[in-house]
């Protein structure tokens, strides 16, 4: 299988070493602790593995098996076949970070090129290399603004709509500061304005955290939103769905400090969860407080361009516990996956796509909106996704649409009590208007039947 | 060789996937919203295979040769991890849907914590940690948490042996501990006298590496425990160095508190060019209820032929989260896969094999290269590159020349506490054969170091492209090869 060594390469091996038996390798290792019994099933071979792993998989429900119209931060969008086929090279695969370049131009050509979408995208100066996913990379961006005013300034202000998993992420990064207020988050209105956290802004602030398109789906310009909050001197980060940005002005325009997201609809199955893809793009003069990995161009000594990690002084590896970052390991694969797919899709491409995502969500939320029980509650311009308000509780509806194929949109009253009976409705191009139409008489039935 | 950028390539007009035409009506954004530049490639389907094919060319690989970097435990990755993780019935699946259409997931989810705590001796796991270094901050978080709950509010103090890893002291800094620092002494072992002098009430906890990594066992494992435990502090694992210890010993059992995983070294996921990982994070009882939310639990248990019924459950003083959903599912599904085809007896077979081979590699050029700490390694061993005949001659040197030889250098000048180190982790994978070829190859350029140094300090030679200008690279900080617009 996976090990090479025949009991004759062992014994001419423990010869050289000067030994009798492996176990006599292990001599430092306390007796008493030494061999444990496990408790584990016996070794199975590879077409045993595949069958039960096949059998597990076929356990669960699948986008295979069902339309689906759950988003909320991880969306089912087509993945072209070239991008898998370019991400499972061996050269791709099963090499390191690039710590070595002059053999790992592949690695470091394809990151370049990843950051360089990423500005394009965002319209920023600069990206990372990848952080782990949407709500690491916003605690990342937390910790930036925080080191930037020296812990001066011990305010985080963070809209509602900014997703609720990636406020937890940041106060779980920041409990151990204990002098930090996080607010802004709790506002009681069910779908507040953003522009109520300009209030909140202060000369103590030293972040302001939107959502574009937010939580709910919702987009708006935030120009001179970035103005007010820059005038106490605070900085605005933006978490965006990078697919939105294929048609909707980019963040760079509205001014903000810092973009990240979650690059997931870039090609990256749902896969349960992860591995997903951080975002994180900033202006030049953050780029020394830039958390991650950054390559840059340069020449070697014949003058032939190539590509090296750069600024690694900011690194854990060298400054150590001055460090403000730890990462390490990033999402190498991953971005190399997004890169593939934006190259795919290109300039044209992905504002295709983007159009098709907003033109299917606006055509459900209109189906919606002629029925009696039903009501678009997001009650501004959105991307491909809108608060709908049932008249029952989504949980019961979305179990009864199981019978129907349907995976329904996301309960918003398990983080928003206040959002009673409300869906949040993702459509993608994923689905066709047959398949609207089908889940808007379904819901309907389930509803009343 | 030079390979244009994807955006040199482009060619306005061109496009690699196409789109149904719309179905629905076509809806106005407003005007304001509208984006007016969309400044990325135009190429077709083939332009991009080609593109991304020259390149992987490019890379060193664990599938092109052997890939000794010390401490990343470059093994094989195994092709069926990548069949079983792409099965549709995982990979599209949304992490948000009803429990209980993904039964599956979480049974597999479920079997994995109870596969690790039983592999390390711990008591509960969560797999949501992305990394190793979130594994870190993750177990840090959790030594916080747990003196606070106790009312023990003095211990801001982690020590860190001088031989761990560079996350250690930027994981505990970032949670607010002040690290103080412990030395190794003469063998390779963390001083215990060193070790007492730091240890009080102050002390929230150790962070230790073992096999450390110089890649010795620390033949005090015992005395340091019991010294960090009786001064009332934790003790912290770094498992990146596990695989030397699978189906040997379980670090639970040796007294350590709490301990992550790097799944993409020890289980064989693969590394990806810089990640993906996956740093599950195992504890002892005391510190179960801590653990990050949420974490696979069983909601029902099973009941004549109705299997268990799974579920997330919050741990009672749990830290929060650590990341959106529930970990990398994905590179949780290729240790399972992994695992379940070494089983119980398996497993040790992993750690003799990568143990062997680092001792008969060491035993093969000690005689060319000054082995750090001589006496039996673990999974790694450390030399120093340089020879008091060559002064010119430095590890990097030899790092380089080794890529003329087709082999990928170990990893350079870590341990800090070792001069001109060179850390080499050959893994269980690799056969005798292969070690004596990077054995000889070694050997060469200790003998060229001394009778060609020029050689050496001009290598690579063979390599797509020569020793890089890093100090150009920082300093006119190129990082994109396209300059945004600004549009009105």
């Amino acid at each position: 299988m996976f090990i090479p060594h025949s009991d004759s390469d062992k014994s001419e091996m423990l010869e050289k070493i000067g030994l009798k038996s492996i176990k006599d390798l292990f001599k430092d290792v306390p007796e008493k602790y030494r061999y444990p019994d496990l408790n584990l099933p016996e070794a199975i071979s590879e077409m045993e593995a595949l069958q039960n792993l096949k059998d597990l998989a076929d356990v669960n429900f699948s986008t295979d098996d069902m339309l689906c119209f759950m988003g909320a931060g991880a969306y089912n969008h087509y993945i072209p076949a070239a991008v898998d086929s370019i991400i499972t090279r061996g050269e791709f695969l099963t090499a390191y970070t690039p710590y070595q370049p002059e053999v790992s131009q592949g690695t470091l050509q394809a990151i370049f090129e990843y950051q360089s979408l990423i500005a394009a995208l965002t319209g920023m100066e600069v990206s990372n290399a990848s952080h782990y996913d949407g709500a690491t990379a916003a605690a990342e961006a937390c910790v930036l603004a925080y080191h930037n005013f020296r812990g001066k300034r011990n305010k985080f202000v963070l809209s509602k709509g900014l997703h609720p998993q990636y406020r937890e992420t940041i106060q779980t990064y920041f409990q151990g500061y204990e002098n930090l207020k996080i607010v802004g988050f709790d506002n009681p209105s069910q779908m507040p304005n953003d522009d109520d956290l300009l209030n909140l802004v202060d000369l103590d602030t030293a972040i302001v955290y939107v959502q574009y398109p937010d939580f709910f789906g919702r987009i708006r310009d935030f120009t001179k939103f970035v103005e007010q909050v820059h005038e106490k001197g605070a900085l605005v980060a933006v978490s965006v769905n990078p697919m939105a940005l294929g048609m909707l002005k980019p963040p760079g325009e509205f001014g903000v400090d810092i973009v990240t997201g979650e690059g997931q609809p870039l090609g990256i199955p749902l896969s349960f969860g992860g591995p997903y893809l951080g975002l994180f793009a900033t202006k030049k003069e953050f780029v020394r407080k830039l958390a991650g990995r950054l390559v840059g161009e340069t020449v070697d000594k014949e003058g032939r361009k190539g590509y090296v990690l750069t600024l690694t002084a900011r690194e854990q590896h060298i400054r150590r516990e001055k460090a403000t970052s730890n990462i390490c390991t990033n999402q190498g694969l991953i971005a190399l996956a997004a890169t593939v797919y934006l190259s795919l899709l290109g300039k044209h491409g992905l504002e295709q796509v983007a159009r098709l995502n907003f033109d299917k969500a606006h055509y459900a939320a209109t189906q919606f909106n002629q029925l009696n029980d039903f009501e678009v509650v997001s009650n501004s311009p959105f991307f491909n996704e809108f608060v709908l308000k049932c008249p029952l509780p989504v949980e019961e509806i979305n179990a009864l649409l199981l019978d129907y194929d349907i995976l329904g949109g996301y309960d918003l009253s398990k983080d928003y009590p206040e959002l009673e009976n409300c869906m949040l409705v993702a459509v993608t191009e994923a689905v066709s208007k047959d398949d609207i139409d089908y889940f808007v008489s379904s819901l309907q039935e389930v509803c009343h039947g | 060789m030079v390979e244009a950028t994807i955006f040199e390539i482009s060619s306005p007009g061109r496009i690699g996937v196409k789109y149904p035409e719309s179905d629905v009506p076509s809806f106005e954004l407003p005007a304001e919203l509208e984006r007016r530049h969309l400044p990325l490639p135009e190429v077709a389907e083939l332009d991009v295979v080609r593109h991304f094919t020259r390149l992987s060319k490019l890379n060193y690989s664990i599938d092109s040769g052997f890939y000794p970097l010390g401490s990343c435990t470059m093994k094989y990755n195994p092709r069926i991890n990548e069949v079983t993780a792409r099965l549709s019935g995982f990979a599209k699946t949304h992490p948000l849907q009803p429990v209980d259409t993904v039964q599956g997931n979480l049974a597999l989810m479920y079997e994995l914590q109870e596969w690790l705590a039983e592999i390390s001796g711990f008591s509960a796991i969560t797999l949501q940690p992305a990394a190793g270094a979130q594994g870190e901050y993750t177990g840090v978080l959790i030594i916080r948490a747990y003196h606070k709950d106790r009312g023990d509010t003095k211990r801001t103090k982690m020590i860190i042996p001088d031989s761990a890893h560079g996350t250690n002291p930027a994981s505990s800094s970032m949670s607010g501990f002040d690290v103080v620092h412990c030395a190794t002494n003469e063998h390779g072992n963390i001083d215990l006298d060193s070790l007492r002098a730091v240890c009080d009430d102050t002390t929230a906890g150790l962070m230790l590496t073992n096999p450390n990594t110089l890649g010795l066992f620390e033949q005090g494992i015992s005395e340091v425990i019991e010294i960090v435990h009786q001064a009332g502090g934790l003790v912290y694992g770094d498992g990146a160095n596990l695989n030397a210890l699978l189906g040997i010993t379980r670090p639970g059992d040796l007294g350590i508190d709490i301990m992550h995983f790097n799944l993409h070294k020890t289980f064989s996921t693969p590394h990806g060019g810089g990640g993906p990982g996956s740093g599950p994070v195992g504890v002892a009882s005391h510190l179960v209820d801590f653990l990050p939310c949420p974490v696979v639990g069983i909601l029902e248990p099973a009941s004549g032929d109705f299997p268990p019924f799974y579920g997330f459950v919050e741990p009672a003083k749990s830290i929060g989260r650590m990341k959106a959903f529930y970990g990398h599912f994905g590179m949780v599904i290729r240790a399972y896969t992994y695992i379940s085809m070494y089983g119980k007896h398996g497993l040790r077979e992993i750690a003799e094999g990568a143990v062997l081979n680092a001792n008969y590699l060491m035993a093969l050029v000690n005689k060319h290269y000054k082995v750090a700490y001589p006496r039996i390694c673990m999974h790694e061993f450390v030399v120093e590159g340089h020879w008091p005949n060559a002064p010119e001659v430095i590890a990097l040197d030899v790092s380089k020349r080794l890529m003329d030889y087709n082999f990928h250098p170990p990893t350079n000048y870590f341990p800090l506490i070792v001069p001109e180190a060179l850390m080499i982790e050959p893994t269980e994978t690799e056969n005798k054969e292969t070690l004596e070829l990077f054995a000889d190859a070694l050997i060469k350029i200790s003998d060229e170091a001394v009778n060609n140094p020029q050689l050496l300090k001009d290598a690579p030679h063979n390599t797509p492209i020569g020793r890089l200008d890093e100090v150009k690279a920082a300093k006119d900080l190129v990082l994109c090869c396209w300059i945004p617009e600004k549009e009105n």
